[in-house]
């Protein structure tokens, strides 16, 4: 149903790094799950209008006012690494 | 002491507002109640409570046991998950706020499958939750902490979300009455996202008078959830004393599912229990319900892989102390921070949207969670009311079922459709019964469910069945 490659490829696209041990377990698993979803793919859906949202609202809108936010301070209190009022990471590149 | 903690929250906040009892040694009584927890029900507690300003209102002085998925500022707020260890949020759930407002507080933060994903708890980082019925079994899930806290006379009201059936299932499953209102009654800001199209949160409470009491403290519109529109015209206390004149139907297609002897017998007499009030019973048909955990199982993880994609070790949370650069530290952090339950789904939901599978699972799934609300449509154009089992079972033992997903997933059988409609549904202890095997008789739940905002009538008619029912069946050595 799932291969290895495909687990591969779909843990790169969730940024999820899993252990050899993890991508077995995967495959067989997401296998046997996507068997017993797979049912509704061979039901015949023409012409139903698929449901997003189950109540019926439109453009809820409010007035296009600033309002105050989080300040900068409590915003960043929370992050692993805060530095200069901004988030600091690992650069994109490791020799950077 | 005891006498206090029997009370209901509809009795306690009564005396409390006459001034009978005081607040204040309504709370510490709680507080030494939680305190001896057991069942590793809480994350969390409330230091001491002492010198906090309590507002008059509905709930004075009630103290509430909240479900550690809404943000609670300056307190740990983990969702179940090693990747929020230590996180403290700088806003409070408006869910939370409201209950506030009228004059609760809250007592503790309760344990729960991380992210709300799990019919068991066992998926919690913390550990899993015991069954105060059983010790050796699983309260349920996800709310599974506020379940067993109430349950088991650790709290006298509790706060949980329900996305599948995370309220109604637990509650059944420990012997309480738990409420999962339409979606888009309660605000669902503050409340951390798994699957935005179905998350609801709603109470856990002792009796269907309780449940009525803290909905109608938590409903309502608020501007920080577009999606919230509240119930018109509010929620009173319930007080219908028979069934005359309305009429519930039972899916036709109950006749074939498999659930236990025992759970089957019980929904069948309380079928009865509501004929004796005077209530009609009548066939419906919900033909696509059967394909609801399909359909599910494809939405709810394509949505939460949608909304856990913001565990990146930047903002908040965990970040992975081994990484050389920043793909690495988001593949790291995610790795050592997330269970491997949340990694399942968000692998399966991932894979359901990418590229040449999004219209063969997601759209597909979307259409026949259209189908399931066309099915209960068509039903309450002839009934009031749609009622089955809660769950296929008893509470089960500690382990297992942790090693079969897909049959930890079928669990959430009967409660998943009302999900995906959008529909009230709440579930109230019907009786006991032996599980499967032999053992001590355990709490089964019927669940009743009702067209969208139709709260009140839902309420009145589970209120008049509680009376009737008259389960009043408590776990050995629980607090109250």
């Amino acid at each position: 149903m799932i291969d290895r490659d495909q687990v591969l490829h779909v843990a790169r696209l969730a940024r999820l790094r899993l252990s050899e041990e993890e991508v077995e377990t995967m495959v067989g698993e997401l296998s046997g799950i996507l068997d017993h979803v797979d049912r509704i793919g061979k039901l015949d859906l023409e012409g139903v209008e698929p449901t997003s949202h189950v109540v019926a609202l439109e453009n809820v809108l409010r007035a296009d006012e600033s309002r105050p936010s989080l300040p900068r301070d409590v915003a960043l209190a929370p992050a692993p690494e805060p530095l200069d009022g901004a988030f600091r990471v690992p650069s994109p590149q490791a020799d950077a | 002491m005891a006498g206090l903690l029997d009370l209901t929250v509809a009795a306690a906040a009564a005396k409390i507002a006459s001034g009978e009892i005081s607040a204040e040694e309504y709370f510490q009584a709680w507080r030494g109640a939680a305190r001896g927890d057991e069942l590793n029900a809480y994350l969390w507690q409330v230091e001491d409570g002492n010198g906090y300003e309590i507002e008059e209102g509905p709930l004075q002085g009630i103290p509430v046991a909240v479900k550690d998925i809404f943000c609670t500022e300056g307190s740990p707020t983990t969702a179940g998950s090693r990747i929020l260890e230590g996180y403290r949020p700088p806003y409070t759930a408006t869910a939370v706020r409201r209950l506030d407002a009228a004059g609760a507080r809250v007592l503790g933060k309760t344990n729960m499958d991380e992210f709300a994903m799990g019919s068991s708890n066992e998926n919690s980082a913390y550990g899993p939750v015991l069954n105060p019925w059983d010790r050796g079994r699983v309260p349920g899930g996800s709310s599974g902490g506020s379940a067993a806290a109430v349950a088991g006379g650790l709290a006298p009201c509790a706060l949980g979300t329900d996305t599948g059936g995370s309220i109604r299932q637990p509650a059944s499953l420990c012997g309480i009455v738990g409420l999962k209102p339409t979606y888009g009654a309660i605000s669902r800001y503050g409340m951390i996202a798994f699957a935005s199209s179905l998350d609801q949160c709603g109470p856990l409470t002792r009796d269907v008078t309780d449940a009525a009491l803290m909905l109608e403290a938590l409903q309502g519109r608020d501007p920080l959830d577009s999606t919230s529109v509240g119930i018109e015209g509010g929620i009173v206390a319930p007080s219908r004393e028979d069934l005359r004149g309305l009429r519930f139907g039972v899916p036709g297609e109950l006749a074939r599912d498999s659930f236990e002897a025992g759970v089957r017998e019980v929904f069948e007499r309380t079928l009865k229990r509501i004929e004796e009030l005077g209530g009609e019973i009548a066939e419906v048909a919900l033909p696509s319900a059967e394909h609801g955990i399909s359909a599910y199982y494809v939405l709810a993880p394509a949505e939460a892989s949608s909304n856990l994609a913001r565990y990146d070790g930047v903002r908040y949370g965990m970040r992975s102390a081994s990484a050389a650069d920043l793909l690495e530290m988001y593949e790291t952090t995610r790795a050592e921070g997330f269970g491997p339950e949340v990694k399942r789904r968000i692998m399966l939901g991932t894979y359901a949207l990418s590229s040449g599978y999004y219209e063969a699972y997601y759209g597909q799934a979307q259409k026949v969670r259209t189908r399931i609300a066309e099915d209960f449509a068509d039903s309450f154009a002839t009934v009031d009311f749609v009622v089955t089992p809660t769950s296929p079972s008893v509470a089960f033992g500690l382990g297992e079922m942790t090693d079969d997903p897909l049959s930890m997933y079928l669990n959430d059988f009967f409660t998943v459709p009302m999900s995906l409609a959008g529909i009230p549904a709440i579930s109230i202890p019907a009786g006991l019964a032996e599980p499967e095997g032999g053992g001590t008789r355990l709490p089964v739940g019927f669940q009743i469910a009702a067209p969208a905002f139709a709260e009140q009538k839902l309420l009145e008619a589970a209120y008049a069945l509680e009376q009737a029912v008259g389960f009043d069946a408590r776990p050995e050595g629980s607090g109250g």
